[in-house]
């Protein structure tokens, strides 16, 4: 057993990281932070155990790095209590389902938390308690909360 | 369930501005990478006359080439076990390399002038490729020849182990080595790929 080349990580793992970047930061800072989750991960790679759980690696590493986003984003001059929600996207094409991504970022941090690395990364309660520090159960009731959330928000945008 | 279901296939979709963002991200990833001296292993694939060949350069200058025949990928996870897991797609650090083989398959090139990384052949198996390197290009000599030649007269077979794992074929020429009664012998790119190679030398020559 050996680490594959970083090229088969990056195919394999890109876009349910950038999709967990999306959920958390944005899509307007999603690729900076999924950028820079990439190299950090590159750079501590070699060390990386062969037969580690390399989806939920990516996905504490990405999580610390969306984090110091959101700090240095709250540093700036108008300090707002919550997490604001996903900007515009300077004149790209809109993606689809935006207000489901913007649902989830509007969600508290755990219960987003919760949901993008469950059901985005596809991660087990056990390893999204890791990430989130909480317990496996509170990972779940979290996940189950964001979903209802998510549930009334996209429910009574639509009808 | 089925919001759930429902809320699992809408986030997890890929769409095309993914695929676009993947492409973005990993450019960058690249850049970032090499700027920071994170990039052990660059690779690239170029189509040759010869079939598509890997091209793979660590800092020091190309490490690996390697034919169809012997399966990129397995090659790259070998690069991987052998050199650093930090391979990356990235054809830059082998643009040099790139156009001085274009410009051998077609004939306007007789020797390469180019870093190379011998770190993955050792002892006997390095002194021999030293000696490839001085091959004239359409020229051939004997396995036989070459071992008299580094003062082992009886490592023919050693000389023949040398050029079957010679990591940088093309460039250090091991299709130049044939066998003493003249017939081809093998190679690492098979031995249509040898032919191929000293026709055009052949076909090119002064």
């Amino acid at each position: 057993m050996s680490l594959p080349p970083f090229e088969v990580v990056v195919a394999e793992h890109g876009p349910a990281v950038l999709r967990i970047c999306r959920a958390v930061v944005g899509a307007h800072d999603a690729e900076d932070v999924c950028s820079e989750t990439f190299l950090a991960a590159l750079a501590a790679y070699p060390r990386l155990e062969p037969d580690s759980n390399v989806r939920g690696w990516l996905a504490t590493i990405a999580h610390r790095k969306a984090i110091d986003q959101i700090r240095k984003r709250n540093r700036g001059p108008l300090p707002v209590e919550r997490l604001p929600e996903a900007p515009g996207r300077c004149g790209e094409p809109a993606p689809r389902d935006d207000d489901l991504w913007d649902a989830v970022a509007s969600l508290p941090t755990k219960q987003r938390g919760a949901v993008v690395y469950h059901y985005v990364a596809g991660l087990p309660y056990a390893e999204v308690g890791q990430i989130l520090d909480s317990s496996e159960a509170a990972a779940r009731r979290a996940a189950a909360d964001g979903m209802r959330a998510l549930r009334s928000t996209v429910t009574r945008e639509t009808s | 369930m089925t919001f759930e279901r429902d809320i699992l296939t809408r986030l997890g979709q890929h769409d095309d501005e993914s695929v676009e963002s993947m492409a973005r991200l990993h450019a960058r990833l690249v850049e970032a990478a090499s700027s920071e001296d994170l990039l052990d292993v660059a690779y690239r694939i170029l189509d040759t006359p010869v079939g598509s060949l890997l091209l793979a350069a660590t800092t020091v200058g190309v490490v690996r080439i390697a034919f169809d025949a012997q399966g990129h990928d397995a090659v790259l996870d070998d690069l991987a076990r052998r050199v650093s897991p930090r391979v990356l797609r990235a054809p830059s650090r082998l643009d040099p390399a790139a156009r001085q083989l274009d410009e051998y398959f077609s004939g306007r090139r007789h020797s390469f002038e180019l870093p190379l990384d011998l770190q993955l052949a050792h002892g006997f198996r390095r002194l021999v490729l030293g000696r490839l390197a001085d091959l004239d290009y359409g020229s051939t000599v004997s396995y036989a020849a070459v071992a008299a030649d580094l003062g082992n007269p009886k490592a023919v077979r050693a000389v023949g182990t040398a050029c079957a794992t010679n990591p940088v074929p093309v460039v250090v020429p091991c299709h130049r080595v044939v066998r003493s009664d003249g017939s081809t012998g093998s190679y690492v790119g098979g031995v249509e790929a040898k032919r191929a190679l000293l026709a055009l030398e052949t076909a090119n020559r002064l």
